[in-house]
């Protein structure tokens, strides 16, 4: 035979797990075949099937979330190689090995790479991140939206609650209260809506309580860590000086 | 206070009064470098005749100074750097940024017993402080330690212009906060490289007449 087969390579896992919110972390390894294409959800689908760790021994399936696995949902986030990002769109190819995993110690461990990210949407509650319609009567069509801030605006939209832009955060820790990046730059989404603008104050004097945007010290991690690119220091800036607007309005009585 | 206030009213002291205080604080040093000795102790004159200069310092200095560096400290404390993840210009100028403030914090404590508490204690007249400084940055210890101090200020100051300027929503866009970057560096070179030059004008002798001066004076209490 002119070819010979490819020696079968086999990638490596370091996982971080965790089996009780309580309990401490502890790491497991794992060897897979390598299968081309491979990403690190279709790892943790394949030692869900067959678990059984580096050294042969069978072990309790890798928990973890996922769901739409496009890169749209946010769900799958976790630390791959130090960098917290979505698992589902971490291509084996394109990673170190061997593959390291943690959970997003941000949040608290739910198992394993499972995290709660319930303060992400406490926080698009606090900041009340969406436009009040609701009524008894039917209140017509609302003001139109300029095309060109349509398209920044879309923008803002993309963010999918993922929690990357908190881990990424140095000022986001057990010793803070800052409610993180995405959910200032929410705030400044909906203000710019032409109907949700009705509202805006409502959504500054939240982000004027404790935790809010004077928790951020300008590290601009988190718009390099944005999987989807959003403009967060922008979003953070812009509402700085809605905020400051709003607070020597609020002084003088205007 | 809520947070958001007290967090502005930081920001806000940082410039101003401590910021134009630090400029001020250069020009005076900077009138060893132009007026000798003379020039120096002239300008220091100067700033103690001001009216009411025990008010200008209490609330133009001792009080924001007080605020403004505590709180600091414990923003520095809240922080948890993550340089290892996140390898990035603007990541290493926050973490500097409250490193330098510590350093700065200890710093100026170092430096205010040096000359003005040393002042109030009435161990040392106003006109005699040139002489406190040629005796200090003469010694190559204590020199490095001064240069490190102004240096950790210095950029402490600039940078913190910086995101003085985010703070409150004057540069909002990423063309703005590059621009700004490079006018801070700008600032950080010319204010360092003016205090430094100071420093080095001071070990002149004629600096020496005043300690030696200074030094029969304390002999003589
Ligand atoms: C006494 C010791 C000091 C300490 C411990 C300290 C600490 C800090 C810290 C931790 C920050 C970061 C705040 C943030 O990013 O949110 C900061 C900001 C700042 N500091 Fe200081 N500082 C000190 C002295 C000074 C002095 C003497 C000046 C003036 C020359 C100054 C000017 C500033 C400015 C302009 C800012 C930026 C404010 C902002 O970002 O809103 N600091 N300081
Ligand atoms: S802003 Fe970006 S990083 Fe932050 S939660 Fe939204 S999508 Fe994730
Ligand atoms: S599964 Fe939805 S982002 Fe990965």
């Amino acid at each position: 035979m002119a070819e010979t087969a490819a020696a079968p390579k086999n990638v490596k896992f370091i996982i971080t797990r965790q089996d009780e919110p309580e309990t401490s972390p502890y790491t497991e390894e794992f060897e897979l075949a390598y299968r081309p294409g491979m990403n690190v959800i279709s790892a943790l689908m394949e030692i869900q099937r067959n678990p059984v760790n580096a050294k042969g021994d069978n072990t309790v399936p890798v928990c973890w979330e996922s769901n739409c696995l496009e890169e749209v949902c946010g769900a799958c986030s976790m630390v791959i190689n130090g960098k917290p990002r979505q698992a589902c769109a971490a291509l084996i190819d394109n990673l170190e090995q061997p593959v390291r995993i943690e959970p997003m110690k941000t949040f608290p461990v739910v198992r394993d790479l499972v995290i709660d990210r319930s303060r992400m949407f406490n926080a698009l509650k606090r900041v009340k991140a969406w436009i009040p319609i609701d009524g008894t009567y039917d209140l017509g069509p609302g003001p139109r939206m300029p095309e060109k801030k349509r398209q920044w605006a879309y923008e803002l939209s993309k963010c999918m609650t993922c929690g990357v832009c908190l881990e990424a955060c140095p000022n986001v820790n057990e010793k803070t209260d800052f409610i993180g990046p995405a959910a200032i730059s929410q705030v400044r989404l909906f203000n710019a809506h032409p109907t949700g603008e009705m509202n805006a104050e409502e959504r500054l004097d939240a982000l004027m309580e404790d935790g809010g945007i004077d928790g951020c010290g300008n590290s601009q991690n988190c718009v390099r860590a944005c999987p989807k690119g959003i403009p967060l220091t922008t979003s953070i800036a812009e509402i700085n000086k809605q905020t400051t607007k709003h607070m020597f309005k609020r002084w003088l009585g205007v | 206070m809520r947070g958001f206030y007290s967090r502005k009213i930081h920001s806000l002291l940082g410039v101003i009064p401590l910021g134009a205080f630090f400029l001020e604080h250069m020009l005076t040093n900077f009138a060893a470098v132009e007026g000798g000795a003379s020039g120096f102790t002239d300008s220091v004159l100067w700033l103690n005749s001001l009216p009411l200069v025990f008010f200008l310092e209490l609330f133009g200095i001792w009080l924001p100074l007080l605020y403004h560096g505590v709180y600091g400290l414990y923003i520095a404390y809240q922080s948890k750097p993550n340089l290892n993840r996140y390898n990035l210009e603007r990541n290493w100028r926050y973490t500097l940024q409250r490193i330098t403030g510590v350093v700065t914090f200890i710093f100026i404590v170092w430096h205010l017993w040096d000359t003005r508490v040393q002042v109030a204690l009435g161990k040392v007249e106003h006109d005699q402080l040139g002489g406190v400084m040629h005796n200090i940055v003469t010694q190559p210890l204590l020199m490095t330690l001064y240069i490190v101090g102004i240096v950790a200020a210095c950029f402490h100051f600039s940078n913190g212009l910086w995101s003085f300027l985010i703070s409150w929503g004057i540069t909002v866009g990423p063309r703005s906060q590059r621009v700004s970057s490079v006018l801070c560096l700008g600032i950080f070179v010319i204010v360092t490289f003016m205090f430094v030059l100071s420093l080095v004008t001071f070990r002149n002798d004629e600096f020496q007449t005043a300690a030696v001066a200074m030094q029969s004076l304390r002999s003589f209490i």
